[in-house]
């Protein structure tokens, strides 16, 4: 298949993503701060962004995954892990910690940041360093995995993951 | 309705053509944390892909400066050195959870999908209480 049109619709569709995130105002950390200040100054935006946005995928979603192949690749890739899993929620959880320091979550952190916004060029630097920290996390498990099993001793770990739901 | 409101409505909109644009023609779930994570594990074939969606992001930012329609206010950014927890924060959870707001909170709710359903509520839930937290009890 060509090589070079995958390329093209990824890049126009981070485009049009993040168009959405800046008309939305979820750029805006202020905005998203006050969302989830439910017992403050409540604001319902990001709630409307949400709306719109399910509102038009979810039926793109259900016609698109019916087709047998997508149009600019060979196959579609999509998540096929089913198990809530504790990492999931301790994740999750990490992560609402530091969404709701900043205001600020990964779409809107590069758009900004694409901008030469300092601050958020500091905040997109922090996010890949915690990237590269799960990576750096998940190669250790996995070695003290393959130590323990040798021993016949494995210790479940909250963050531990059986190679057939990576 | 505020005008504010139906921009958002709209914006979101955009969201979801962009991550069905991202599905029909890639075959991908259109989510950030995903997309720029995995970045830091090439496989063959599976970088450039990523590093367009997340160069076209940047490209909104700029564009969006460029003509002139927006500032972006970031008054309300904690400190540096919050900051700079929250992000680490931000980059490690998502990656331990699989997704974040785009990938979970309008991919995965969109499919349906239990795990994205848990994950929403529980960084919603963590967030606001985070909030609450700096807000209302500091």
């Amino acid at each position: 298949m060509n090589k070079i049109l995958p390329i093209l619709t990824a890049l126009a569709s981070g485009l049009l993503f993040g168009a959405g995130l800046v008309l939305a105002d979820m750029t805006n950390p202020g905005r998203v701060l006050n969302f989830l200040d439910v017992a403050g100054s409540f604001d319902p935006t990001l709630g409307f962004v949400m709306a719109g946005a399910i509102a038009v995928y979810a039926p793109l979603y259900w016609l698109g995954v019916r087709r047998t192949k997508p149009l600019a690749v060979a196959k579609f890739d999509l998540p096929t892990l089913r198990r809530v899993q504790p990492r999931l929620v301790l994740g999750s959880a990490l992560f609402g910690l530091g969404w709701g320091l900043s205001g600020v979550c990964p779409g809107p952190a590069l758009v900004v940041a694409g901008a030469g916004a300092a601050p958020l060029l500091l905040f997109s630097a922090a996010m890949m360093v915690g990237m590269v920290a799960y990576e750096v996390l998940e190669w250790l498990t996995a070695r003290s995995r393959h130590e323990t099993q040798d021993q016949d001793s494995r210790v479940p770990s909250a963050f531990a993951v059986t190679p057939a739901e990576r | 309705m505020k005008h504010e409101w139906w921009m958002a409505l709209i914006g979101g909109g955009v969201l979801g053509a962009a991550s069905g644009l991202l599905l029909w023609a890639n075959g991908r779930i259109a989510g950030v944390s995903g997309i720029a994570g995995s970045t830091l594990r090439p496989r063959t074939g599976d970088v450039a892909w990523r590093l367009a969606f997340l160069v076209g992001l940047a490209l909104a930012g700029l564009a969006a400066v460029g003509l002139g329609k927006h500032s972006f206010d970031v008054s309300a950014l904690p400190g540096t050195g919050l900051l700079v927890v929250a992000g680490v924060a931000v980059g490690l959870g998502t990656r331990y959870a699989n997704g974040c707001t785009s990938g979970h909170g309008i991919c995965g709710l969109s499919r349906g999908s239990l795990r994205s359903i848990v994950a929403t509520g529980t960084f919603m839930a963590a967030a606001a209480a985070t909030v609450f937290a700096v807000r209302h009890l500091a």
